[in-house]
């Protein structure tokens, strides 16, 4: 995974099939481009405005260079081009259709861009002559997708057609990752041209790589040395740029504790005695207590969301805060650090290990110790809890999965109260072994992005683990399940008959108002056998260590229905605009996990 | 406070829209926004002025810098510049006001353009100031209507040693501390 990664970056030189310049049809030369961009698989959905690119697929599928899924709704083709991309650190190809079939990918596109994924998105457009006509299935595109977008082009000239499929892939892949769309006009994949992709990419205003300022790396190493309580603070960024084994080299070194972002988790294994796991709005006590009293706070690769921050104002004050980040536009855009240190991780990061002295922080870690063993002492798992409650499942899907063959067991979530339990009680111990949408928090994201991840990684084990709300989103996907041969895809539902974040905040934040929230679900294990696809229903506790046993020794796709206890909250929790160390502490089970006698409206 | 800024950027169908979406998106007040060829082919020069607190200026800068068909971005608000603005006026008349009206406009250095029996048209390039109070003056008459371009502007020639022709980033805005907003203007660019 780093490796594919590695690859990727800092990439000048022309890559190994450039081959001459011949003459070809545009839609011949976007799969030349594709093909010489190392893509060999491609999710998408054809239609009128994109037919000529899918003609001309047929001879690059009969050679076996590219693969095509075809997805079910487009949305679930930029889900699963980024799920691709997540799990494998290449660039994440989707294709559709003028209209409909390219607006129906904007969620899937604003969700990679949110992320910083590597993606490039291919659509169809009418003819020239009938742009801005309202012609039928036109939609501006460009437009549409430009405030989602890294960058987007509207192609109406062939011979342009090889410069901006490279520049795309350039611009995608290089710097900070994100999303390119291309707009391609029907006639252009008729047209003819000279297909050429030898030339060299020449963009003027794109600054990928910033110039890495030694000054600002030695400031930092000096904060760092002298920091008596420091704390690092580790987003996706690590992962995009393969330092992980670098950040625990640095943080053994020295003794400091790790927080992760969401993104950023297993940036170092949750099961080493330095990680105090995810911090924010749903971390661990001790997490959001260390932030709040570190003092000197080391940011790397990560943005200060919101998520992650809470109230600003109040957003370790104590601590002198060093920014490592590679855009520099999210540098000072939130918190205004003391050092910033623009750049390449993958230069930073290895530049500062040098600099780092050898250290011991006993008192620190003494005092994160007691609070973790006081957070301990209330976990919902440490009571006897009879029902089945989703904690319950999420551990025991780690105890069930956590000795996987052939690499570390890739966990896609969707989004929500799931997203924060497998967050909380999976441990983690490889970056890039959970895959979520964190930015933009897109339900649905779960199935088609553990599609995208399993055929990236064939060999590995991948659950999707999802609610019942998000898992309604998309699953007309499951029929990509069979139809790619059987993949091998884990769908866990935590299925507890609500929207369940939603429901909790109503809970909370609006007397146990729960308008909209109390949601029916068909059988799923009807729907997987409509699917023919083997499913279990698991209702008790003593069922679920079987139940994952069996999914996982059962060829193919598998799906467990988990129908968990229904009013379940996520705890701890910091209320919107709080101060992450202002947060409602996880009470006792039998206080408020209790049922509340509510029963969903069907 | 009101920022003047000066950007570059290729010459490329939708350009305008890019940074004027991302203006929108991001939540900047714009004040104005004029857009032109400059002395390079293919590359528009574009002047705005934002009205926003220094953080707001810094993040408009890099936000800008982010978008890939910008080259180069400066902000001269704190820098020795040449700043100018054209409007076109047309101003109601009388045979009484009429002569009046041409003693003001010329105190104000400004022109005629064009004259009908109950109107004229007054030009006038100057400072925003300048502008600005010949149209209060002009207000007395009955403005029937009126056109401004909004700031250019161009830094003033100065001892600084700066690299000529250049609208392509030099890269050393690394490594700023404490990103204060002048702090990195004047690294930004030149």
């Amino acid at each position: 995974m780093q490796k594919a990664i590695q690859n990727g970056r800092h990439d000048t030189t022309e890559p190994a099939r450039t081959g001459e310049r011949k003459q070809m049809k545009g839609s011949q030369m976007i799969w030349e481009a594709l093909y010489r961009e190392g893509v060999d698989l491609i999710f998408g959905c054809p239609g009128g405005a994109i037919l000529p690119t899918y003609d001309a697929l047929s001879e690059y599928e009969a050679e076996g260079k590219i693969h095509h899924v075809l997805v079910r709704h487009e949305q679930c083709a930029a889900h699963m081009a980024d799920g691709y991309a997540r799990a494998t650190g290449r660039v994440g190809v989707c294709i559709a259709t003028s209209g409909p079939g390219a607006t129906n990918l904007v969620t899937g596109l604003a969700t990679a861009q949110m992320d910083s994924i590597p993606m490039v998105a291919i659509t169809g457009q009418v003819p020239t002559n009938l742009l801005g006509t309202d012609a039928f299935q036109e939609a501006d595109v460009v437009g549409v997708t430009q405030p989602v977008v890294k960058h987007n082009y509207l192609v109406t000239d062939v011979n342009e057609l090889p410069q901006i499929m490279k520049e795309a892939f350039y611009i995608a892949r290089e710097g900070r990752p994100g999303v390119v769309l291309v707009d391609v006009c029907k006639d252009v994949q008729n047209a003819t041209g000279w297909f050429d992709y030898g030339i060299p990419v020449e963009l003027p205003g794109f600054e990928p790589w910033p110039e890495i300022d030694s000054t600002a790396v030695r400031r930092a190493a000096e904060l760092i040395n002298r920091a008596e309580r420091p704390l690092v603070l580790a987003g996706h960024g690590v992962q995009l740029a393969g330092v992980s084994r670098e950040l625990l080299e640095m943080v053994e070194r020295a003794e400091i504790p790790v927080v992760t972002t969401l993104l950023g988790t297993g940036n170092i294994p949750e099961s080493h005695p330095l990680s105090l796991g995810m911090g924010g709005m749903h971390g661990e006590a001790f997490a959001n207590r260390a932030i709040q009293s570190c003092d000197v706070l080391i940011a790397l690769g990560m943005r200060f969301d919101d998520r992650i921050t809470g109230r600003l104002d109040r957003f370790a004050k104590q601590a002198k805060i060093i920014h490592f980040e590679l855009d520099r536009a999210e540098v000072g855009k939130n918190i205004v650090p003391d050092v910033a240190v623009i750049g390449d991780l993958a230069q930073t990061l290895p530049g500062l290990l040098p600099q780092v002295v050898a250290r011991r922080h006993q008192v620190w870690l003494q005092e994160l110790d007691e609070w973790r063993t006081e957070t301990t002492e209330t976990d919902i798992l440490n009571y006897e809890v009879d029902e089945l409650i989703p904690p319950f499942v999420i551990r025991q899907l780690w105890h069930g999965s956590k000795n996987a063959k052939n690499g570390p067991a890739i966990l896609v979530t969707d989004v929500g109260q799931h997203q924060m339990w497998e967050s909380q009680y999976y441990t983690h111990d490889h970056a890039g072994q959970l895959l979520t949408s964190g930015g933009l928090g897109t339900m649905g994201f779960a199935l088609p992005a553990a599609i995208g991840a399993q055929m990236g990684q064939p060999g590995r084990l991948v659950w999707a683990v999802a609610g019942d709300g998000g898992f309604q989103m998309t699953l007309q996907e499951l029929a990509v399940l069979k139809q790619e041969r059987d993949l091998p895809v884990k769908i866990a539902i935590i299925n507890n008959g609500f929207l369940g974040m939603v429901r909790q905040w109503q809970q909370i934040f609006y007397e146990r108002r729960y308008t909209g929230t109390p949601m029916l679900s068909p059988d799923y294990v009807k729907l997987a056998d409509a699917y023919d696809i083997p499913a279990l229903m698991v209702r008790k506790p003593e069922d679920v260590a079987a139940a994952i046993e069996q999914a996982q020794n059962t060829p193919g796709p598998f799906l467990i229905d988990f129908r968990v206890k229904e009013e379940v909250n996520v705890y701890p929790m910091v209320p919107p605009g709080a101060a992450v160390d202002d947060f409602i502490r996880r009470p006792k089970p039998s206080v408020v996990q209790g049922y509340s006698g509510v029963e969903p409206s069907w | 406070m009101k920022h003047t800024l000066v950007a570059w950027m290729r010459d490329k169908p939708g350009v305008l829209n890019r940074v004027s979406g991302l203006l929108r998106r991001r939540n900047f007040n714009i004040d104005s926004l004029q857009v032109g060829h400059s002395e390079q082919l293919g590359i528009s020069r574009m002047t705005f002025v934002v009205d926003g607190d220094e953080h707001m200026v810094d993040q408009v800068i890099k936000q800008m810098r982010k978008v890939i068909d910008v080259t180069r971005i400066d902000n001269i608000s704190d820098r020795l510049s040449v700043v100018r603005e054209l409007a076109l006026v047309r101003v109601r008349t009388t045979p009484e006001t009429r002569s009046e009206i041409i003693q003001i406009v010329e105190i104000y250095r400004g022109e005629v353009v064009d004259v009908a029996l109950d109107s004229m048209v007054v030009q006038i390039i100057g400072s925003e100031d300048r502008v600005d109070s010949l149209i209060s003056l002009m207000e007395n008459f009955g403005v029937l209507e009126m056109v401004r371009t909004g700031r250019v502007a161009m830094l003033r020639g100065s001892s600084e040693r700066r690299k000529r022709g250049s609208s392509v980033w030099s890269a050393r805005s690394n490594g700023i501390e404490a990103a204060t907003a002048t702090d990195l203007f004047s690294r930004s660019g030149v």
